[in-house]
Formats: structure tokens, sequence, C-alpha cells
């Protein structure tokens, strides 16, 4: 493999593993942008999506129809998501939005440690895909629903398999419909005037709470999406795995400016092709490390994040 | 400002009841009552871990509950000082604290004071380490605002963890240094020692034994205590006034010519220097630095999960949230499991007290987050503030 395909593998690799991210990514920025909560449940968000969805593979014995049982997935688990966080809005972060920023925080943090607590439980359960629930707390094997065929050709050494052509044709279709949303439609356009000011918003006459329950359902559906095509991608899942996967997003948010939509998608791909060049060139166990140190030197120099805009304090 | 008596007549009482347990569970120990009961209810082996997991939360309540800078990465601090302190007292290494009194003044019989010695020097150049790390963590990272701040030292913590697991030729990697000598006995109380297995819980699930800590009990409660009072004169000193006013309002702050780069850090040093001192007594009383896994955020939120649930900015307040937060852990789920150990052997998921842990946390967290915002015990200013007298005041004509 001469250094152009080794670049250009790592290229993909890192641009598929971006794109993942930034499903995360985007449900935590619009939280953030819309009432400045880090949502730190919402990896493990992701995690309860993954278990539905092996569990519904195991249930419906998706491994026979695989496109079809795509199609089902793409569509019960955002649906899950979407309900868990609308709930946990309404009955952890809507009775205390007028209190200190920190309360939400910590509320945030409580939820994802149930969440956590939840997949524990899950992966006890009696099926066969939790290998009979025996060891609860081990990482779950996902079976391979859709292969990966090479789409260059099995002669090809660079590789574009079926599966990054899936996280390809499922998120970037996603994030074009998601700035449609947010531009062009009333509650978008609503969303955007709570986000800059939402005590004016109110006195214009948008219902404030709707606009985050919006919010809320939109990026547990984005959320819900990511955990199908992450478990598909990765195949293997564990009730851990929402602490590493709200991470990297948490800090692609960061990274691209918090609260600013494109600015997540930017920052997971950097992250993403992090990632893959310091895993690509042997240096795994300092891949973590130089995430941090990536963001740590971009914030010491742009403190607001790439796309973030610089916010000068008034009196 | 004065203590109010009845606060002092509290906290006089409650540093008695403190000081006295030990011996009074010993005694009561004796007595031919219930014995299933009375092995459940034996703290005293288990308390000298969460007097030192205090220290750390009074260190985070300086960054976090006096200056009000999210720090989201105590771990990593404790993580420092039980490297320094295992790095510098430990016997695989060449430079050993203490091998001056050992080797030229007794002559290459281990001393008493030798023991001393290196207990305090070790935990001095724990402190001091922690100090020089936050200080030099708060430089770069003094101009981010809040939630940015937050994720560096999230990822600071990160950074930590991966230092500590790959530099294999000093830190020992996954396994961790040990042994590392144990803190010096107070001799009455090594007497009363009972002899049971006390144990601090790993976060990922795995117990790490170590001897009864009874005989530590009375060192740590006395080092608890004097880091309290430090930090309460710290708070009331200039450069603790200087602290709340950067957290009050940063620009106000400014304003009045304060140098708010100095005081944030001032209190990141202070605050990362007291979490040292905290993982360095952790790393002796459990004989070995454990390994960078446990220094993780886990450990990082049940840390400002005390500061908070406490009442922040409150020193009995993040005391009280220490003691229930790690007590939790720490002694209601290990008695608990020991209640339940042999009961069950078919290995359901739902049947271990372990398995509920994060549940009861988040739980607690939501809940205290709903009812009680401001925490358990708040310091006074945030109760005034956040609980408003009812009636509107009335207007001076």
């Amino acid at each position: 493999m001469s250094w152009f395909e080794f670049v250009l593998q790592q290229l993909i690799t890192g641009l598929t593993n971006g794109l993942i991210i930034a499903l995360v990514a985007l449900g935590y920025t619009m939280v953030y942008g819309i009432i400045e909560l880090i949502n730190f449940a919402h990896g493990d968000l992701v995690m309860l999506g993954a278990f539905l969805a092996l569990t519904l593979i195991g249930a419906c014995h998706l491994e026979g129809s695989p496109w079809l049982g795509l199609g089902l997935m793409l569509i019960a688990v955002p649906v899950f998501c979407a309900a868990v966080n609308w709930t946990v809005d309404r009955v952890a972060y809507r009775p205390i939005r007028h209190a200190p920023k920190l309360t939400a925080l910590v509320s945030a943090i409580g939820v994802s440690f149930i969440f956590m607590n939840i997949g524990l439980f899950w992966g006890g359960a009696p099926m066969a895909v939790f290998g009979g629930g025996a060891a609860a707390a081990s990482p779950k094997d996902v079976p391979d629903l859709i292969g990966h065929t090479n789409l260059l050709g099995s002669g090809s050494l660079v590789q574009i398999t079926v599966k990054d052509a899936l996280v390809a044709l499922v998120t970037i279709p996603l994030m074009v419909a998601l700035t449609w949303f947010v531009r062009r439609t009333r509650i978008g356009t609503a969303m955007r005037a709570t986000a800059q000011n939402p005590m004016a918003a109110r006195l214009m006459g948008i219902d404030v709470d709707r606009v985050i329950g919006a919010t809320f359902i939109i990026g547990g559906a984005l959320a819900g999406m990511a955990a199908v095509v992450q478990s598909l991608y990765y195949n293997t899942i564990s009730f851990q795995m929402g602490y590493r996967i709200g991470l990297d997003a948490f800090t692609a948010a960061v990274l691209g400016g918090i609260g600013n939509l494109p600015g997540a998608v930017l920052g997971s791909i950097v992250i993403g092709l992090v990632r893959a060049f310091s895993d690509g060139y042997g240096a795994t166990q300092w891949t973590n490390a130089l995430v941090f140190l990536v963001l740590i030197l971009v914030l010491v120099f742009r403190p607001s994040g790439i796309l973030g805009a610089h916010v000068r304090e008034k009196v | 400002m004065a203590i109010e008596r009845r606060t002092l007549a509290w906290v006089l009482a409650l540093v008695a009841a403190a000081l006295l347990l030990p011996a009074i569970e010993y005694g009561i120990h004796r007595l031919p009552l219930w014995p299933w009961l009375m092995k459940w209810t034996y703290v005293a082996p288990l308390m000298p871990a969460i007097f030192a997991f205090m220290i750390v939360s009074l260190g985070l309540n300086i960054v976090t509950g006096f200056t009000g800078l999210l720090n989201l990465g105590a771990a990593a601090f404790v993580a420092i000082g039980a490297y320094t302190y295992s790095i510098l007292t430990c016997e695989i290494y060449p430079f050993r604290l203490g091998w001056v009194l050992d080797e030229v003044i007794a002559g290459g019989r281990p001393s008493a004071h030798a023991t001393w010695l290196t207990f305090v020097l070790g935990t001095m150049a724990a402190a001091g380490m922690g100090a020089l790390v936050g200080a030099a963590l708060s430089l770069p990272t003094m101009r981010l605002r809040g939630d940015y701040l937050a994720i560096v030292t999230l990822g600071f913590c990160e950074i930590v963890q991966d230092l500590l697991k790959n530099l294999d030729p000093i830190t020992k990697g996954t396994t961790g240094i040990n042994p590392v000598p144990h803190p010096p006995n107070l001799p009455a109380l090594a007497a009363a020692s009972e002899g049971s297995s006390a144990f601090i819980q790993h976060a990922t699930g795995i117990y790490l034994y170590y001897r009864d800590a009874t005989p530590h009990y009375l060192l740590y409660l006395l080092l608890m205590l004097g880091v309290a009072m430090l930090c309460r004169n710290l708070r009331r000193s200039r450069i603790g006034r200087s602290w709340v006013a950067v957290r009050e309002d940063e620009l106000a702050a400014r304003s009045s010519g304060l140098d708010t780069a100095r005081i944030k850090l001032s209190a990141f040093s202070w605050g990362a220097a007291l979490c040292a001192t905290g993982g360095a007594l952790i790393a002796a009383l459990v004989g070995t630095s454990i390994d960078p896994a446990y220094y993780d955020f886990q450990l990082s939120i049940i840390v400002l999960c005390a500061v908070i649930v406490g009442g922040m900015g409150s020193i009995g307040g993040v005391i009280l949230g220490a003691l229930v937060m790690f007590g939790f852990n720490g002694i209601v789920l290990v008695r608990l499991s020991d209640a339940l150990a042999g009961s069950h052997t078919d290995g359901n998921v739902l049947t271990t007290p372990n398995n509920w842990k994060f549940l009861v946390y988040g739980l607690a967290l939501v809940l205290v987050m709903r009812f009680k915002p401001e925490g358990l015990l708040p310091a006074r200013e945030v109760r005034a503030e956040m609980r408003p007298p009812r009636q509107a005041p009335t207007v001076p004509p």
C-alpha cells in the first residue's frame, strides 16, 4: 500500500467515523444551543438505542432479511429514543428550567447514570443475542447484517465498504434535512428564535416549552439513527459505551463551537480524522490523549471553538 | 463573622461523636447482641477512605463551590496525588523517601520515625505536585467560559489516565505501583483493631482489599478536620473572598481591580493541592496507587456530586455530601454485598447490590436537583439567593 493509498484509506475511515459522531454531536449541540444544557445523558441514550436495535434483531430474527430489518430499525429506534428524550425533558429538566445552569447539568448526569444502569439490566435479558443474559455487563456482539463487501472491487487496496456507504447514505441526507428543517420550517424558525433569546421568543408568542420539547425529540431521533448506524458499523455494543460516544460528540460540539450546527459536523469530522490517522500510524494508545490535545490547542487560540461566535461580555 | 452558638454546639457534638466512633463500635461489638447486625453496622474500618474522599471533595469545592468554575476532572488530581506519593515512597524506586532515616540513622533497620517522615513528606510532595499541575492547567484555559472549561478539565482527566497507562517504566501501566507504605498507626487505636478486612471499591466493580483501616481512623479524621478548618479560613481570607467575587460576577470583580486570572489560578492550585492530598492518603491507605482506570470520569462525577448534593461552597455541606455519596458506595453497598454473599449464585444481574449503584445515584441526583437544588446543607448566602423570602420586601416610605 503506497502512502497515497494509506492516506486515502485513513481519510475514508476518518470521514465515516466523523459522520457517526456528528449525528450524536448534532443532538448535543441543538439542546445546548436552546437551553445551554450539556446533556450528559445523550451518549447513554445512544447506548439504549443500540440495545433496542439488538433486541429487535434478536426478537424478529432480522439476520434473514437484512434490508427490511435495517428499515425497521431505522424507524423503531429513533421513535423510541425520541420518546425517551422527550419524557426525560418533561420529567427531569423542565421543572428546573429556571434554576442555575449547574442544577440541570447534575440532573443530566443523574439521568445518564440511570440510563447506564438500565442498559446493564437490559444486557441481562434472557435472549440469545444477549448471550442468554448470563454476563450482563460484558459487551454484546451485533450480528453483521449488511456485510462488508468492498465497493471498489476485491482487488483494490483502498476499501470503501457497504458499511461506509450505509453511514454516508443515512447521515448525509439527515444533515441536509435538518438544515432545511431549521432554516425553512415554522418550528425551525421558532427554535432559532428561542436559541437567540428565549424571553423575546416568548413575548413574540412562541410556545418555548413546546419548542424545547421538539428539540429534544429531534435530538433523540438523531441519537436513535446514530445508535443503529453505530451498532451495525462497529458490531459490538456495551452498556458503558455511552460515555465514550458522549465524550467524542461533546468534544466535537465544543471543538466546532457549541450551539452551532455546521460547527458540530466540522468538529466531528476533525475528531474522526484525528482518530483515524492516529490509529493508522499505530499510536492507538495515545489516540484519546491526542484528541483532547487538539481540543485544548484549538481552544487556546479560539476560545469559542472553530466556528463559534466570539461572545463579548456586556455590562 | 462569628459562628452561631447553635452551629458551634452541633459541630462540636459531631466531632466528638466522630472521634469516639471506633471506641463505641468496638465496645458494642463485644456485647453478645445480634452478631449478624453488629457485623453489618461496623463501619469504623471503612471510614478512613471516606475521610480521604472528603478532603478530595473539599478541594473540588474550592474550584467549583467557591470560585464557580465547573471542573469535571477532579479524578486527574487525585491520580496525580496518589501516583506522586506512590513513586516517592515505593521501595521499587531508588529514591525512596525515608531511606535516609532507615539506612543512615537507624543503621539499616526500619525506624518508626521513617514511617512518619515518609508519610508527611510524601503527602506534602503530592500536594505540591497537585498545586503545580493545577496551575499549569489553568494557564492555557484562563480565557475559557464555563462549559468550555468543563470539557477541557474532562479531557485533561483522560490525558492523565492515558499518560499513567502508557508511561510503563515509571507508572507500571495498568498494574499500578505497589507496595506503597501504609500510614503510621496511632498507638491507642491499633489495639482496638479487629483484624477484619476493609476495602475501597473500584468504580468498575473490582474490590481492592486492604487490611483493617481502623488504626488510621484518628489520623485521617484529624487530617480531614484540619483541611476543613483550612478551607474555612481560606474562605474568609482575602483570597477566599476574591474567589467568591469571581463566582458572583467576574466582570464586576475585574472592574473592581481584582486580577481575575491570578485568582482563578490560585483557586485551581489550592483545589488541586487538596485533591492530590486526598489521593496520596488513599494510596497510603490501600497500599497501592491502584490503577489508571480507577481515576476515571465516574470518580470525578461522584466527587462533583458530593459537592453539589451537599451544598456548593458550604464546608459542612460538602463533608455531608461526601459522607452520603462515598458512604453509600463504600459502606452501604459493601455491607449489603457482605450480607447477601452466598445467598445467590445464579448470576442474575438484578440480585447483586452493586448493580443497582448507578440507578440509586442517578435517582438521588435527579431528585435532589428537583426538590432541593441548593443542596442538603447549603451555604448561607446561597440559601438566601435560591430561596427568597415569600413576601415581597416592604418598600420604605
